[in-house]
């Protein structure tokens, strides 16, 4: 059976003959208490109450009731002080968390001033060159009681740096502040593309930053994995909590390697999930990803305490979901998007906005998704009680059976030798990207239904373009952008500077956990683009594997 | 059928220019060009107009298409049209695909882009555009 796109086969008088989900499990009609039994239901193994283990229900016993998620808006363009400016914005309306943009050269570890970051400063994130631009973008923000998601990957150590010595100076001490740095490479080499260097020295900096926070700032949840990229480029839902399984054992293996047992970190690995897609299907993954995670700490890893055990993260977005057509209809897919995910358990979310498509969120469109989690929240019932959904025969049928998908699709990539060397090879990069051109084509046929898009796609009123309002991007940002950059070269004191990046430079030959020399150079007003040298020097860049 | 013109295949190249890593549409029109018998060299992620332009020349593709999603579109493709222009490859054609909204399809028109394909175009509105408008070249 191919995967990687639903299936609905009907008759002539478009009756449902049958039903197959994107992970390729078949739905039946109906389902009945013989369906439990099949599957060999048993509550106290297959659920548990809630905060139980396998925690399939919820990692805490009150779920919604003891706290709402977490919502956590991706935001940043601009200038820091545009970005400041919209952090508090957000918070102001309720926001519960925080979560940085960055432009691309910062993800590229690239100062504004470079040649290849010309067009691109401020363009899709804030920019960051130095300590400077923090100070401005979290100016006024309590560190000590808002969580800040940093969305950076390759040069996570050193955007994690930046937040330790900014809090410092604004007064929190490390030990109060949390941060999730996304710091998840090899989903980048999968997924996203902001990787630099190879794909070894790359999982060893993961190493440093997990091994620093640990230590220094106990409260920071140092890893982000995200299978959410990974279902953005192909994969079918089982393939992402698959891969992002497997990426994390890889993130974990290489601490437990250094002599740490996971009860001592490996809480802080958290996950970002995808929403988009089939309802049903979104909500099994949910229940069997928190299931299965559970029983790869203790089983595999030999956890003791419970909360190793919780798959904490954010289940959001819903980016590939969306269309470019009749666009304000995203309002509605991201409505239930948002339902999946509380129907799901997540304790953080964020939804991608309607104009996702066109342009990065105004005030306007990330207003209306935040206020879209809110109601959710707080209107329509989802706080009443803990996973509502348990215990139906069909969720618990479709869990059990994501249980299984999810455990083939981890075995393969076992098969060929873990996931760094799926990563290196190329082999899973290619068999997304081929899974997403099936979809593309089983879309263009019509196979799935794609309202504006493959049916319903008169948009009359509804328009096109007419309903979002562009972003603008101000070529003065860069300008401003680079203006303080040499501000800052000029007053900072040289010295220090030169001698913390030689510093940083024998660590990382010697294999010495960085992260103390990052923070040195960090505090001596090296740019990003100083020290990614430094790790460029080291370390080399990563080749990518061909696609064909 | 495989798209042959006077004794070769078309030849394409993809490309993503610039920082910007979003490369799955890249990596489907790759494949929907490869599966309706073009040559296709896709050239990865984080590439230099410099770098594009070479790999042009080297490879001596008669098409370049670029993927562009960050909003950068403008700048990247006047430089590579000039760039173009100074390698005397002005004879290849090249499209845009991404990210890009309807009023600067235009823009991008101006520059010298032959076609701009926006996020949701038909593979098979590309294919047919390529197959239609690939420059009648002599094998070298």
């Amino acid at each position: 059976m191919s995967i990687g796109v639903a299936k609905y086969i009907r008759d002539e008088q478009d009756r449902i003959l049958k039903v197959i989900l994107e992970s390729g499990i078949e739905v039946k009609p109906f389902y009945t208490p013989k369906d439990l039994e099949e599957i060999g239901f048993n509550y106290e193994k297959d659920l548990g109450d809630p905060g139980e283990f396998p925690f399939t229900r919820s990692i805490h016993p009150g779920g919604y009731r003891t706290r709402a998620w977490t919502t956590r808006q991706y935001t940043g363009f601009g200038t820091p002080k545009e970005t400041n400016e919209r952090f508090k914005l957000m918070l102001a309306q309720g926001q519960t968390g925080l979560n940085v943009a960055f432009d691309l050269p910062t993800q590229m570890g690239l100062d504004s001033d470079d040649p290849l970051a010309e067009g691109e400063v401020g363009r899709v994130g804030m920019a960051v060159d130095t300590l400077r631009d923090f100070e401005i973008a979290f100016e006024g923000i309590p560190l000590d009681k808002i969580g800040t998601s940093l969305t950076i990957n390759a040069i996570a150590s050193v955007m994690l740096a930046m937040y330790q010595v900014v809090a410092e100076k604004y007064g929190y001490s490390p030990n109060s502040i949390s941060a999730t740095p996304q710091n998840d490479i090899l989903k980048e080499m999968i997924g996203r593309g902001m990787w630099i260097f190879p794909v070894e020295p790359s999982i060893k900096l993961i190493g440093d930053v997990i091994e620093y926070s640990m230590k220094v700032m106990p409260k920071t949840s140092p890893v982000s994995v995200c299978g959410y990229h990974i279902r953005e480029s192909g994969a079918t839902p089982a393939q992402e909590i698959a891969y992002a399984f497997q990426i994390a054992n890889t993130y974990i293996e290489e601490v437990v390697r250094r002599g740490y047992h996971v009860d001592e970190f490996a809480w802080g690995i958290t996950f970002n999930f995808n929403i988009y897609g089939n309802l049903w299907e979104q909500v099994a993954k949910f229940r069997a990803a928190r299931k299965l995670w559970a029983k790869i700490l203790k089983e595999r890893w030999g956890a003791k305490e419970k909360r190793t055990m919780f798959l904490r993260g954010l289940f959001g977005g819903g980016g590939s979901g969306l269309t470019k057509e009749q666009p304000i209809l995203n309002v509605v897919r991201g409505a239930y998007y948002a339902l999946a995910a509380a129907l799901g358990g997540a304790q953080t979310t964020a939804l991608c906005s309607y104009d996702e498509a066109y342009t990065i969120p105004t005030p306007y469109s990330a207003l209306i998704s935040l206020r879209t989690l809110q109601i959710l929240m707080e209107e329509i019932g989802l706080r009443d009680t803990v996973d509502p959904l348990a215990g139906s025969y069909f969720i618990e049928t479709l869990t059990k059976q994501m249980e299984e998908k999810i455990l083939e699709e981890m075995e393969e990539i076992e098969r060929i030798g873990g996931m760094k060397v799926a990563v290196e090879t190329g082999y899973v990069q290619r068999k997304v990207a081929y899974q997403a051109y099936q979809f593309q084509k089983a879309l263009e046929r019509g196979d799935y239904v794609k309202v504006g898009v493959n049916k319903y796609t008169d948009a009359g009123p509804l328009g096109e373009e007419g309903q979002v309002q562009l972003h603008q991007y101000d070529p003065k940002v860069a300008e401003e952008q680079i203006k303080r950059l040499n501000e800052v070269r000029r007053t900072r004191n040289y010295r220090d500077v030169t001698k913390s990046l030689h510093e940083l430079k024998q660590a990382a030959k010697m294999g010495k956990n960085v992260m103390p020399y990052v923070v040195e150079a960090v505090r001596a007003y090296a740019t990003v683009g100083e020290i990614t040298e430094v790790f460029k020097e080291v370390y080399g860049v990563f080749k990518e594997p061909p696609i064909f | 059928m495989e798209a042959k013109m006077e004794g070769r295949k078309i030849k394409v190249l993809i490309a993503k220019p610039g920082l910007d890593g979003h490369d799955k549409g890249a990596k489907i029109v790759a494949y929907a060009l490869k599966e309706a018998g073009m040559d296709v060299i896709y050239t990865g992620l984080h590439q230099t107009i410099d770098q594009i332009v070479s790999t042009a020349i080297q490879e001596d593709v008669d098409v370049i298409g670029l993927s562009i999603l960050s909003g950068a579109h403008i700048p990247i493709c006047e430089k590579l049209m000039k760039q173009l222009k100074q390698e005397g490859l002005e004879d290849r054609i090249v499209v845009v695909g991404g990210v890009i909204p309807k009023e600067d399809i235009p823009k991008l028109k101006a520059i010298g882009v032959k076609e701009v394909f926006p996020g949701g175009t038909p593979l098979e509105q590309i294919i047919a555009f390529i197959k239609e408008n690939a420059p009648r070249r002599q094998l070298k």
